[in-house]
């Protein structure tokens, strides 16, 4: 717990409160909070029917600072990169202070150990495909996500894609990482720097995997570069990814566009393997061993094709 | 624009001063020097609520122009650099908010401008926090009640260092303890860029119940003042102002 002692007290919304800007007169009617973090706090807020995130703070200036960033991506919309910003204001509370906040777009989603858990291991790599080529485009824009760890990503419904859902460490790539979570930081497991480059980002990354593994964390114990390797071959089962994972925390990977390719290859060549393994098993045995949503839908569509065959011809 | 080096007083400590000057007053006269006073109140572990002792780190603060927070000692680390990075953003702010006034006219901050003109002058100050130099002279309450608290904030100060020392400008570091044996503080590190190397500082603990914080901040104030006179003397390549 953290009693900060400024003089603007900490703002809290509750639900069912009606948020209104001081300069574009918005209502945003709120629902409930999100979630809360060093800078500010995310409520669910509805505006003309349509859900909307909404993300408020007594720092000014961090406000400003998000707004920023998340301009700079909506000049590169198309290929969307993070929620899109909606609404920035003032609002002025009952309390007589003035705190800023931005609106943006909200994305539902579940949480990505939950999705992983429960859905299986093998959509883990086709998320992280599309992420890497997101985080890739974020880079070439010139900025590093920063605090990216499991708390800032989602996985949106309808497609299924990993999304990031705040972007309050997004720095400039040569400054200082803006904001950060120990157990993702490669300075905290003496890894490299706190500058922002491409690979402070993959190191997270690598740890954002490791964390749906590791639900509670670890600590770094007296030799962290030990400690990470042992965690990684302790719970990792796939040989390409263990040495992917090794690859990112050591920083022998210097862009998010060789992680994508790596995993896509790699992909492709279990693919190919479940294809020729498959033509030399019995039909029945396919649903077992398909690892790929493709093959279950194939193997779905045979056996009831079977069993139409079966009951038209039979019955 | 133009930015002197930033100079700022990080004031450790676990309760309330009980000998000499009122230590808000001393943090007042330092604040004129253009020295930011931050202090962190660290709190025991089983305290649940804010004890009284730790009413004064608000004061000391709000008197040297900086910026306060109270913590557990686990949050220490993340506590100290949102406090350095804030103070530091808050005096910048500071700058840019007279540039303003002097191009609006009327007195004007950021806050009154509306928020899509925010943006360019945020960058302007974003800028100025990458490239500034900064100097922090750490102060850290050594009396007996903090003893168990020490290797976290020195954790905590190397830490610190790692990321003031990823910016582009210039970070430099100092740390004190007080009381000192004789005198109201002992230095424990001399001026330096990087912290990564020091080990068990806090060996040296000086007993007793007495917390001169009063005296020791104004001791603190001279050390900055020492060092840009021996700097100016030996070190003529590194001037005080910056072009930013």
């Amino acid at each position: 717990m953290n009693t900060q002692t400024l003089k603007k007290p900490d703002i809290h919304i509750s639900k069912g409160q009606t948020v209104t800007g001081k300069w574009h007169k918005k209502s945003y009617h709120v629902v409930k909070e999100l979630g809360s973090g060093a800078i500010g706090t995310v409520y669910l807020c509805v505006y003309q029917n349509v859900q909307v995130a909404l993300k408020v703070s007594k720092q000014s200036h961090s406000i400003t600072s998000e707004v920023n960033v998340l301009k700079a991506f909506k000049k590169v919309q198309g290929h969307s990169l993070g929620p899109s910003l909606i609404d920035t204001d003032d609002y002025i509370a009952p309390n007589g202070y003035v705190y800023s906040f931005y609106v943006m777009e909200y994305i539902s989603g579940d949480d990505l150990p939950d999705f992983i858990n429960r859905n299986g291991q093998e959509w883990l790599i086709t998320l992280l495909i599309g992420f890497a080529k997101d985080l890739q485009a974020l880079h070439d824009q010139g900025y590093v996500f920063g605090d990216l760890k499991t708390d800032n990503l989602i996985v949106s419904r309808r497609p299924a894609k990993l999304k990031w859902v705040d972007v309050g460490g997004t720095t400039l790539q040569g400054r200082a990482i803006k904001e950060y979570t120990e157990f993702y930081d490669r300075a905290y497991w003496q890894m490299g720097t706190r500058k922002a480059d491409p690979g402070y980002d993959l190191f997270a990354l690598a740890m954002v995997v490791l964390r749906i593994f590791y639900p509670d964390g670890f600590s770094k114990g007296n030799n962290p570069r030990k400690t990470l390797n042992q965690k990684i071959q302790l719970a990792i089962r796939s040989e390409s990814l263990k040495k992917l994972l090794i690859k990112m925390i050591n920083g022998e990977m210097n862009e998010a566009i060789e992680v994508k390719d790596y995993l896509l290859e790699d992909v492709m060549k279990q693919t190919h393997h479940t294809h020729v393994r498959q033509k030399r098993l019995v039909p029945d045995k396919q649903t077992e061993t398909s690892y790929h949503p493709f093959l279950e839908v194939f193997s779905i569509l045979s056996v009831s094709g079977l069993c139409y065959m079966y009951v038209t011809l039979f019955l | 624009m133009r930015t002197g080096t930033l100079k700022q007083i990080l004031l450790i400590t676990d309760g309330c001063s009980n000998q000499g000057e009122n230590p808000a007053s001393v943090a007042t006269i330092i604040a004129e020097q253009g020295i930011t006073v931050n202090v962190i109140g660290i709190m025991e572990d089983e305290q649940t609520e804010q004890p009284t002792g730790l009413l004064e780190v608000e004061e000391i603060a709000s008197c040297g122009r900086g910026v306060s927070q109270i913590v557990y000692k686990q949050a220490l680390s993340q506590t100290v650099q949102t406090v350095t990075k804030q103070a530091m953003n808050e005096t910048l702010q500071g700058v840019v908010n007279k540039e303003l006034q002097q191009i609006l006219g009327s007195p004007r901050t950021m806050e009154e401008l509306p928020p899509e003109q925010r943006g360019e002058v945020m960058e302007v100050v974003d800028e100025l926090g990458e490239t500034c130099d900064l100097e922090v002279l750490v102060l850290v309450d050594t009396s007996a009640s903090m003893a168990n608290k020490l290797p976290t904030v020195q954790e905590a100060l190397i830490d610190l260092s790692i990321s003031m020392n990823a910016r582009i400008g210039r970070s430099r570091f100092s740390i004190y303890q007080f009381p000192g044996r004789k005198k109201p503080i002992q230095q424990l590190v001399d001026w330096t860029g990087k912290l990564d190397s020091i080990t068990s500082i806090f060996s040296k603990l000086a007993s007793g119940g007495v917390t001169p914080t009063g005296p020791a901040l104004k001791e603190a104030m001279h050390q900055f003042g020492k060092k840009s006179l021996k700097r100016r003397l030996f070190h003529n390549e590194y001037p005080d102002v910056e072009e930013a």
